[in-house]
């Protein structure tokens, strides 16, 4: 089937398709094998993430302790943020959408796969920048949200705010890049009968997610812009001096920013809508409710964003305002939250590892939720403001909820991807120990928090008299990084001699679980036709999709031009950087000559 | 080469309609900043003092005229008429660099006036919120000259009118914005 052509496509042939070696998957454009590509470097970053987290949590395990300076731990904090936000859940999240909503919907790639690769390697690459700042020891240092004027040129004068303005504009690229291609895909790319209801939970969510990315990105792009101008060209955006306000910072960054929570929580809450149902061998309850609540977290989320800035004295009004829409998009969640646990009453449960970590998503996610009300409220979010009440809400509604949702979504589709089943012991061993982890290392910080303890302070004096609750949450991360050997052990050991895993070892209900595991390039031998929302649940649910293809079937080619071009853009912000002009210069011809190539290279999907 | 997609439309269209959806959002938060800006500048020259409004305004002219050279070069590639659609595609083009010009043109008497990027606020939000559109509208021009050239290639005939289509739908887009700059920064002035 092609479905989809390239400005030109059929002066020359196109190129044959090498399945091996380290150049064809530089090369590639296929969307299973992009997946992958996200996956691994996604998760290879949230250990770096991790480390840093741990050395966080080894500083402040005692009080007045000099393990890290000060300047070293504001890199620390700045860079766990920054990494576990952009480089991490949002790329994890990537991995899936990459690998499982082509075959959830029935097709044989994304709209644009050579678009997809491009992305990919933006985001590799652009994280590789922002990581780079630590070899010259200027890595970013002011948090992940980088205030103004704390990020102006005055307060931050080193390269460090530089890194991570360019870093997250490059970022922005490969997920704008992504959301129109993955919009494009799910709304045009569906096979015959794939209607919008009968959809699967998880490629909805990353529906909603995709807008929220191609609407969210543009206005942090245009405030890093601003702040990027200020402190290279001395504009006076955030210049108060010149009638400049700071706070159109925030505005900006939180007008993203709140977005961008449901931009991490959203893919996970379709994985979980996924899991349960699987493993409870009951249909969603409530499959329109909980598509709809989804539909309406995206609007809602844009209408938040000042519950991050009760600090700053909008005003009675605002506050008000915003805390009233704040507590109203709990009840979205909420009406999840009751269609998971309906899903699950009555149903012959599973307890297996992906449903274990599904179910720790829904508990901690709650957890997360209760205490994100309670800052809804403005008179208790003054108290909590810049503690760490805050840092343990953000920890349960993004570790307890994005990646216990993500982890579950590992062990759901690993047989998927691999062939092979991780194993179910140590799966277990991984759950429990993150589960403890997890618990033991964020609760006490609300106690601490609620106590006095600021956030992204280097150390603290014993009189605070929070030093104990500090030294639990420290051997709590001790906990989850166990946690973390035993996942690996458990990658390893799999991918060595993990079980074979049939077509569909959890007797899942969608497509993807209609083909063979790990699936052939062209993922279905004919386009099926859906019947059904449930098509593996249901007698005739779908067509049948014979083991062969019956006839050839075209592969795309890869092609180099989406690296090169994504190779360009880094050479634009290195150029930025270093303040060279013709460095800059000549970034973007390269950028512009290799997207000629591109466009203009015959590709026929 | 068949088209089968769920809509029935070129998934091409789909996502460009996505993009310019997310560029509304950038050049909403460009405009939202100017606005929210103006008159707040401590020191001049600002909107009155220095923005002249018949000379954009013949700019703001042969912008909209570049939008209806667009439409006929679609419509002459949709038929397969080559010479009119290399008229049009090329009058488009030049329309577009006639309005960079103008645009070169307000840039430099402003700089000669004494109104930089980095002299107040106004400057700040005026060059960055022009400069974007302008750097939209070079883009639109490097696209219809490629255009223009694959036409000279005999490589844009009626089958690949979509190429032209999509342009089309990124330069009258650019043009809206360009209305609307018009309208918020020049013609209603409330700093």
């Amino acid at each position: 089937m092609s479905v989809n052509s390239d400005a030109v496509s059929s002066e020359e042939h196109a190129p044959s398709v090498a399945r091996s070696g380290v150049w064809s998957w530089i090369t590639t454009t296929d969307h299973k094998r992009i997946g992958i590509l996200y996956g691994i470097s996604a998760f290879f970053f949230f250990l770096v993430g991790g480390l840093e987290a741990l050395l966080i949590r080894l500083q402040l395990a005692s009080a007045n302790n000099d393990l890290v300076s000060a300047e070293t731990f504001n890199q620390l904090f700045t860079m766990h943020g920054t990494t576990m936000v952009f480089l991490a859940i949002m790329p994890l999240s990537a991995a899936f959408f990459n690998f499982i909503i082509p075959l959830q919907i029935g097709a044989r790639d994304v709209a644009f796969p050579r678009l997809n690769a491009f992305s990919y390697w933006v985001f590799l690459l652009g994280g590789v920048f922002l990581n780079a700042s630590f070899l010259i020891g200027a890595a970013p240092n002011a948090g992940w949200f980088g205030y103004v004027n704390l990020t102006s040129r005055q307060f931050s004068p080193g390269l460090n705010i530089d890194f991570w303005v360019l870093g997250l504009l490059v970022l922005g690229v490969a997920s704008l890049a992504a959301g129109f291609n993955f919009i494009a895909t799910i709304i045009n790319m569906r096979a015959p009968g794939m209607r919008l209801m009968r959809m699967p939970v998880f490629t909805w969510m990353s529906l909603v997610t995709q807008f929220l990315v191609v609407t969210a990105f543009p206005v942090i792009t245009i405030a890093l812009v601003f702040l990027l101008f200020d402190r290279t060209f001395g504009t006076k955006f955030y210049s108060p001096a010149a009638g400049g306000d700071v706070l159109l910072w925030q505005h900006l960054f939180w007008l993203f920013g709140h977005p961008e929570v449901y931009i991490l929580v959203l893919p996970a809450m379709g994985i979980v809508s996924e899991v349960l149902p699987t493993f409870s061998k009951k249909p969603l309850f409530g499959y329109a409710v909980i598509v709809y609540s989804g539909v309406l977290i995206g609007f809602m989320g844009w209408g938040v964003w000042s519950h991050h800035m009760f600090a700053a004295g909008l005003g009675p009004i605002a506050d008000s305002v915003f805390a009233v829409s704040t507590m109203m998009i709990a009840i979205p969640t909420g009406v999840k939250i009751f269609n998971w646990i309906a899903t699950m009453w009555g149903g012959q449960i599973e307890f297996k590892t992906p449903m274990l970590f599904a179910i720790g998503f829904v508990a901690m996610f709650v957890i997360g939720g209760l205490s994100g009300v309670m800052h809804a409220s403005p008179p208790a979010d003054l108290q909590q403001t810049d503690t760490y009440f805050v840092v343990a809400h953000i920890h349960y509604v993004l570790f307890g909820g994005s990646m216990m949702g993500l982890f579950s979504g590992i062990y759901y589709w690993w047989p998927k991807v691999t062939g092979r089943l991780l194993n179910e012991t140590i799966g277990k061993w991984h759950f429990w120990l993150m589960m403890i982890g997890l618990n033991v290392a964020f609760f006490p910080m609300h106690f601490s928090g609620l106590l006095g303890m600021p956030r992204r302070v280097y150390t603290y004096p014993a009189e605070l008299g929070v030093e104990s609750y500090n030294l639990v949450s420290t051997v709590g991360s001790v906990i989850l990084a166990v946690g973390m050997l035993v996942f690996l052990y458990n990658v390893i050991r799999s991918l060595r001699r993990g079980e074979r895993a049939g077509n569909n070892p959890w007797g899942g209900a969608t497509l993807e679980w209609a083909i063979p595991s790990p699936p052939p390039p062209y993922n279905f031998s004919v386009i099926p036709e859906v019947r059904s929302r449930l098509p593996l649940w249901r007698e005739g649910g779908v067509s049948e999709i014979p083991a062969s293809p019956p006839e050839p079937i075209h592969v795309p080619g890869g092609s180099v031009w989406p690296v090169l071009t994504a190779v360009g853009i880094i050479v634009i912000a290195v150029g930025a950087v270093a303040k060279s002009v013709p460095l800059a210069i000549g970034g973007a011809v390269l950028v512009l000559f290799f997207a000629y190539r591109w466009a203009f290279e015959p590709f026929e999907m | 080469m068949t088209h089968h997609t769920s809509t029935g439309l070129d998934s091409r269209k789909i996502a460009f309609w996505t993009f310019i959806g997310s560029e509304c959002l950038l050049f909403g938060t460009l405009i939202s900043t100017y606005l929210v800006y103006e008159g707040r500048s401590v020191v001049g020259p600002t909107t009155r003092e220095i923005l002249n409004i018949p000379i954009t305004s013949v700019s703001t002219f042969d912008l909209l005229m570049s939008s209806l050279a667009m439409v006929l070069a679609l419509a002459a590639v949709s038929r397969g008429d080559l010479l009119w659609s290399r008229i049009w595609l090329g009058t488009t083009a030049l329309l577009g660099m006639v309005f960079l010009g103008f645009q070169y043109y307000e840039f430099s008497a402003f700089v000669r006036e004494g109104l930089t990027i980095q002299t107040n606020l106004f400057g700040s939000t005026f060059f960055t919120l022009t400069g974007f559109h302008g750097g939209h509208v070079a883009v639109g021009v490097l696209l219809l000259l490629t255009l223009l050239t694959r036409s000279f290639q005999g490589k844009l005939g009626p089958d690949r009118a979509m190429n032209v289509e999509l342009t089309g739908l990124y330069w009258h887009f650019v043009d809206v914005v360009w209305i609307v700059i018009f309208t918020v920064v020049y013609l209603i002035q409330t700093g």
